[in-house]
């Protein structure tokens, strides 16, 4: 790597270019390698896990409690075979991403207006502080009282959990605005509005996405809660099936659907940040060149 | 205050466009205050090119927030264009010493936000930017981000978004501070061009004596914190002037020595302070 420092010293541009871009070329590749090592540990690690599983199963412990890993797919095949699977996981998905949307949209909004009004903050604080206490599971039987057992009960309910997530990443995102730079937008004749758009929202999004990165697992914990006091579709209902027949492997197969869609979740809002973000991916990549 | 708006011509030539009245600035810190600036008082003409001179700290960079309305002095008063300034002052455009780019937004994004707020259509905007890059020497890294430009690109960016918007008067707080002496005699050159060209006010901050005495109309130096005027030097040299020959110019030579000499003394109390 000493070379690095002659290349930058040669007056030829198209040199020191054709360098940067091997430089980084190594670098991509040094990554790549380093990710397939990981990738490949954690399969030997889960793949390890589960042939002890499948090996306890029946001669440490009974399959009653443990179940054992073929019989879950087993079942998870049939539940795809029979694609009653899609259909459940399509109802918990609904709910899950419906209250997401609803309680970030609602929390982005109002986090938004109480960072740019402290004295409405500082007037709503305690509200919002005995609020943000409360077990919001606790509040699921005053949502089934209001809405009924349907599907908004759980959208409903999911929104309410996430609201305060997002609000409060919100409201702290837009507080620690620079104040620099909300001035050098007023000093260029900017409004209100146009020191919203311009400095204020894309700097509290990276704080918008820790809450939103938070939220996705609250938001299954939401319908699924919600399944599981009263409903018969979704996971969550699936779940309570499978318990009240006493099929093992029916409940971990039901836990393994709930995982695969909060993977996918999570992907989803990682795609999303990367997307609304970019300048963060340039600073990543700033670091990872140097 | 000394000047009478009258009748219907509001806006003289001559007379002062930026008044410092007797300006004190003193920042109350939880622990202690910190008295900034002394008792000021200065009058710039429309169309000067004034430099402020002083060791670190004597509240240069604190007469320039002023100047901008960002704050008010503790006493005294700040006057532009005959009316006294008590909160953003859109006439002046300021180039901070940090650079305070939005990170978000690439160079391209960056120089364009004033025209945006402007309302300026998109093929002009883009028209502009374009020709800015180039003036700074940008073209290449217009799709960079901030935190990937060196610490002279991202100041030649501040500059270029300055430039945009075409305010009354610049306010500069040492931009020319990270460049390399090449493209610092450039970047001097096209702002002395842009100072006379278009008849800006320019309130210039720097460290560094030589610029001072080439680009100034007047120099004003201060003493170490509480800044105080120490001195206010006429530049000897025209207007119009050849800055990559002013090396060889004895008016500029001598007036350079002079300045240091007058800021010796000051650097050694401030030394003399800190240990
Ligand atoms: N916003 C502020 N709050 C508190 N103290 C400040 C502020 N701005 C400047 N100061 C203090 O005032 C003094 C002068 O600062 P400044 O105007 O930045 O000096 P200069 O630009 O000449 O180096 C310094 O001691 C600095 O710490
Ligand atoms: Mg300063």
């Amino acid at each position: 790597m000493s070379n690095v420092e002659i290349g930058m010293g040669q007056p030829n541009a198209a040199l020191a270019e054709a360098e940067r871009r091997a430089r980084a070329d190594r670098a991509k590749k040094a990554k790549r390698v380093e990710s397939l090592k990981l990738n490949l540990y954690r399969v030997l690690l889960i793949g390890g896990f589960l042939l002890l599983w499948e090996f306890a199963s029946g001669r440490l412990i009974a399959p009653f409690f443990i179940s054992a890993p073929s019989a879950i797919f087993r079942r998870l095949y049939g539940w795809i075979a029979s694609g009653d699977i899609f259909f459940h996981m399509g109802i918990t998905a609904t709910e899950a991403l419906s209250g997401l949307l609803l309680g970030s949209v609602i929390g982005i909004v109002v986090g938004t207006i109480l960072g740019m009004r402290p004295f409405l903050a500082r007037l709503l604080d305690p509200i919002i502080t005995t609020f943000y206490s409360l077990p919001k599971v606790a509040l699921a039987p005053l949502f089934i009282l209001w809405i009924g057992i349907g599907i908004d009960m759980k959208i409903t309910f999911t929104a309410a959990i996430v609201f305060f997530l997002v609000f409060l990443n919100t409201y702290t995102g837009v507080r620690n605005v620079s104040r620099e730079l909300i001035s050098i937008l007023y000093l260029m004749g900017a409004n209100e509005m146009q020191v919203l758009r311009r400095v204020v929202l894309p700097s509290a999004i990276t704080w918008v996405f820790a809450g939103l990165r938070i939220s996705v697992p609250y938001s299954l914990i939401g319908a699924i809660v919600g399944e599981l006091m009263a409903s018969n579709k979704g996971l969550g209902a699936l779940l309570v099936r499978a318990q009240g027949e006493f099929d093992t492997a029916g409940v971990f197969a039901a836990l393994v659907a709930i995982m695969a869609l909060a993977v996918i979740f999570n992907m989803a809002v990682r795609r999303l940040e990367r997307k609304l973000m970019p300048w963060k991916q340039a600073e990543q990549d700033q670091q990872a060149a140097v | 205050m000394s000047i009478q708006m009258s009748g219907t011509k509001p806006k003289a030539v001559t007379g002062s466009l930026i008044s410092f009245e007797n300006v004190s600035k003193t920042f109350e810190l939880a622990d202690r205050s910190v008295a900034a600036v002394e008792n000021v008082s200065l009058n710039i003409k429309r169309g000067e090119f004034v430099v402020l001179v002083g060791p670190s700290g004597c509240g240069k960079s604190t007469l320039l927030n002023m100047t901008a309305g960002l704050f008010l002095p503790t006493s005294g008063r700040v006057f532009y264009d005959g009316t006294l300034v008590t909160g953003y002052n859109l006439k002046t455009g300021y180039m901070t010493q940090n650079d305070h780019l939005l990170p978000w937004r690439d160079v391209v994004g960056n120089i364009s936000t004033p025209l945006e707020i402007r309302g300026m259509a998109r093929g002009e905007r883009h028209d502009r930017v374009a020709h800015l890059i180039e003036l700074v020497g940008l073209v290449g890294f217009e799709k960079s981000y901030p935190s990937q430009l060196s610490g002279g690109m991202r100041k030649r960016t501040a500059l270029a978004r300055l430039l945009a918007y075409d305010p009354e008067t610049l306010l500069l707080d040492e931009p020319f501070a990270a460049l390399d002496a090449q493209l610092r005699l450039n970047m001097q050159i096209e702002l002395l061009r842009i100072s006379r060209s278009l008849n800006k006010t320019i309130l210039f901050v720097t460290h560094d004596l030589d610029e001072a005495v080439a680009l100034s109309d007047r120099a004003v130096v201060f003493t170490a914190r509480p800044g105080r005027i120490r001195q206010i030097s006429d530049t000897p040299l025209p207007r119009q002037r050849d800055l990559a020959g002013l090396r060889r110019d004895p008016a500029y030579t001598r007036m350079t020595a002079e300045l240091w000499d007058l800021i010796m003394p000051t650097l050694n109390e401030t030394r003399g302070e800190a240990s």
